[in-house]
């Protein structure tokens, strides 16, 4: 799983906890692994972008254009606007909820009808997963991102108990229980 | 030795301790403040948030006085408000070591500018290091300690947004107890008065010289790589890590030590190349002292001074390689304020009375942006209330009358009150609102003296603005629910109308405080499609194809701030307001 994850989204859709849940993962296989993230401003609301990179040895903590082997996109439109970070055919796994930016909200803007085949023709392989539909089922909105880790560990080649094990490393343990339902339906989908 | 993953930050807060650090101040501010938060979970530690990077600076000077390991931690525009302990600190120079961190953030990820620190290091003199991963961030903050007391010198350790917030693993190690030095009182050396300064400035000299000759004559903190001798590149911090990436077979000069710049190594590097280029991000800092010393080099001929540097960048410019990049049309998504924010119906209010508004640095600096678009400056921590009297005492009465400065109370605790005491003693006649939310809201939710905890999580006096504000001189003083959109308007107007200087204390707490009582989401029943409830920039609230208001009951918190401006009573749920 030497691997260039760019994970994408809205501020505070949890893109931060997927992004550790990955690092414990390399820590588990013995790789090395450098991890970036966004913090202050651009958290509220924003596009954010998070970084992992797993490799026997890293050396940039970011990904550079063309250079992701998959993209973990939270949100359609963010899944969309990273999509030059991508090598040629690599696989973007995206959640399909739709989340409003202001240039939407105020009209001002459309948001765009056709994302997902776009996506499609962008990429190697597109799994798109209504995560909050599943997080909402296991009665959690707040693990749409686990639900992601899930589907994103299957495409990785991951056993459920080598994701399973991530998870539990490094979540709060009153949290486990609830975000492993999210994993395993993300898993099985 | 156990191997971690952590952010920059958290390797700088683990350096500290293992170093024994037994005092820490600071501010909070982006991209330095989870060095604090981190090392205020250790029991050995003494940590606390100060109101400002002066205060933060003067209690690790004192600390180090008395003989103890200390530090203080702040973002860039931080070492501003710093700087004047700062030059004079270089005099005295320590007792027990003294470490500062200035946290820059190129590409104004979120900063109001993005200035270059090492102009700080070179100005006070005062050694600089920069690490360029985790593991170095934690020996380096070792090594920093070291260096304070071995050279008699504060000492900076330099990050910037991408290695504070990038993880990588770090080797933990032990934190070794150092005993505390003896304070001995000794005015030459403590008392900064041109007596004994002048005796000062000379040995701040000598021991930049000692360091620099040190420095030239063993490799400590720098490293050269030779590899291919066609280029040689100088560069440091995360920068190196870059051109390793997209220049494997180049030979590499890395700084550790960014100042004082060890010219003698770096003559001897380049006589080992071909070509020297300088990569560093922002200022042409290593740059111009390499030509100064005549050492041939290119920088920023080939670079910019703006922004972050990328290994796509590097091999733009050095190898001509460019990526091509289809240009899709999207809608951005910029930052905005989260639903539920207490801020959302000020703004909304002062934008329809359509005022001048003299904004501060915050989450609320985002009531710029449309829809609101209410703000008309920002310039840095605290200047919302100079900018205001000075608007006054430029156009008066007739200016006032239309003017507000707005301010966080963790930004007003940190250099408002100073520009409101100023105005009260000259006679101003301006209006300052006082946005109190009970946090520090846009670094995520640090204690400061208002709201009752510290840094450790234990309590303390609150602060009450309202007494402080009137102890000043302030004769008109309103306190109003900053949801209540009708009683923010009222006491607005009021303000603004009375003569002398007015406050309004709009106080609701930040929407994303554990605290936070959040109502059940609003929903809206035959939308009459007149957009009011769109202008105030609810990222709960959007518009439909059909023209229809929809509330997103999964982001909705039921402010009910929406719910106040439809005229139609489209949007039921929520409290009666």
């Amino acid at each position: 799983m030497r691997t260039n994850i760019l994970i994408v989204g809205v501020g505070g859709q949890g893109t931060l906890l997927a992004s550790r849940i990955l690092g414990t993962l390399a820590v588990n296989k013995n790789l090395d692994c450098k991890l970036s993230e966004v913090h202050g401003m651009s958290q509220r609301g924003g596009s954010v972008v998070t970084n992992v990179k797993i490799a026997d040895k890293v050396l940039s903590p970011i990904i550079g254009l063309g250079d992701a082997d998959i993209i973990l996109a939270f949100e359609q439109l963010e899944a969309i606007r990273y999509t030059n970070y991508l090598k040629k055919g690599g696989t973007i796994v995206v959640n399909t909820q739709q989340i409003m930016p202001m240039p939407v909200i105020t009209g001002a803007r459309e948001y765009p009808s056709n994302i997902l085949e776009e996506l499609d023709k962008r990429c190697g392989k597109l799994i798109a997963v209504d995560a909050l539909e599943i997080a909402k089922e296991i009665g959690s909105v707040k693990s749409v991102n686990v639900v992601m880790i899930g589907a994103l560990a299957k495409q990785l080649g991951i056993s459920f108990d080598e994701i399973d094990n991530a998870l539990k490393q490094t979540i709060k343990p009153a949290l486990y229980e609830l975000n492993k339902a999210a994993l395993e339906k993300g898993y099985n989908i | 030795m156990a191997k971690k993953l952590m952010l920059g930050n958290e390797a700088i807060a683990r350096g500290a301790y293992e170093a024994g650090v037994k005092v820490v101040s600071s501010y909070p501010g982006t991209p330095s403040t989870e060095i604090s938060e981190i090392i205020a979970k250790y029991p050995e530690v003494y940590a606390e948030w100060a109101p400002n990077e002066k205060v933060a600076t003067e209690v690790a000077v004192g600390a180090s006085f008395a003989g103890v390991r200390s530090m203080a931690c702040m973002k860039h525009v931080g070492v501003n408000v710093a700087a004047d302990p700062l030059f004079t600190a270089a005099y005295t120079g320590v007792n027990g070591g003294m470490v500062m961190v200035a946290a820059d953030d190129p590409g104004m990820h979120s900063s109001q500018n993005e200035q270059d620190s090492r102009f700080y290091a070179r100005a006070a003199h005062v050694p600089m290091l920069e690490p360029s991963d985790s593991q170095e961030a934690k020996e380096f903050t070792k090594l920093a300690f070291e260096l304070s007391e071995k050279y008699d010198t504060p000492v900076f350790v330099r990050t910037t947004t991408r290695l504070a917030h990038s993880q990588s693993f770090v080797e933990e190690e032990d934190r070794v107890e150092v005993p505390n030095k003896p304070y001995v009182k000794d005015i030459t050396k403590y008392t900064m008065m041109p007596s004994s300064a002048i005796g000062r400035h000379l040995k701040v000299e000598a021991r930049e010289n000692q360091l620099k000759e040190d420095l030239n004559n063993g490799v400590w903190f720098n490293r050269e790589e030779i590899r291919d001798t066609k280029l040689g590149v100088v560069c440091s911090g995360i920068v190196y890590q870059y051109v390793r990436e997209a220049l494997p077979d180049a030979s590499i000069f890395k700084l550790g030590m960014v100042y004082p710049v060890a010219i003698e190594q770096i003559k001897a590097f380049a006589s080992k190349v071909k070509r020297v280029i300088v990569i560093e991000e922002l200022e042409p800092f290593f740059e111009n002292q390499l030509k100064a010393n005549g050492i041939k080099c290119d920088g920023k001929n080939l670079f910019t001074l703006q922004g972050e540097y990328s290994v796509s960048l590097i091999k733009e410019r050095i190898l001509g390689i460019s990526q091509d990049v289809e240009k899709i049309d999207l809608p951005v998504r910029p930052p905005v304020m989260c639903a539920g924010c207490p801020h959302r119906g000020v703004f909304y209010i002062l934008s329809k009375l359509k005022l001048t508004v003299s904004a501060d640095i915050g989450c609320y600096t985002l009531g710029a942006v449309a829809p609101l678009s209410a703000v008309d400056s920002v310039v840095c921590m605290g200047a919302s209330v100079g900018i205001a009297h000075g608007f006054e005492k430029a156009l008066g009465r007739d200016q006032s009358k239309h003017t507000v400065a707005v301010i966080g109370d963790s930004t007003f605790i940190h250099s408002g009150i100073t520009g409101l005491v100023n105005a009260v003693y000259n006679g101003s006649n301006m209006t300052l609102i006082i946005l109190d939310n009970s946090t520090t809201g846009m670094t995520g939710h640090q204690q400061h003296p208002a709201t009752g905890l510290t840094l450790k999580n234990t309590p303390a006096p609150i602060l009450p603005l309202d007494d402080l504000v009137k102890t000043i001189g302030v004769k008109s003083l309103d306190i109003v629910d900053s949801y209540d959109l009708a009683e923010v308007e009222r006491a607005v107007k009021e303000a603004l109308n009375t003569d002398g200087v007015s406050v309004v204390i709009a106080k609701h707490p930040c929407a994303l405080l554990k605290t936070y009582k959040a109502k059940p989401a609003l929903s809206i029943e035959n939308c009459k499609k007149c957009g009011m409830c769109l202008k105030i920039g609810c990222p709960a609230i959007y518009k439909q194809k059909d023209g229809s208001a929809l509330i997103n009951t999964s982001q909705c918190v039921g402010c009910g701030v929406c719910k106040q401006l439809c005229k139609f009573d489209a949007i039921k749920g929520g409290d009666a307001q």
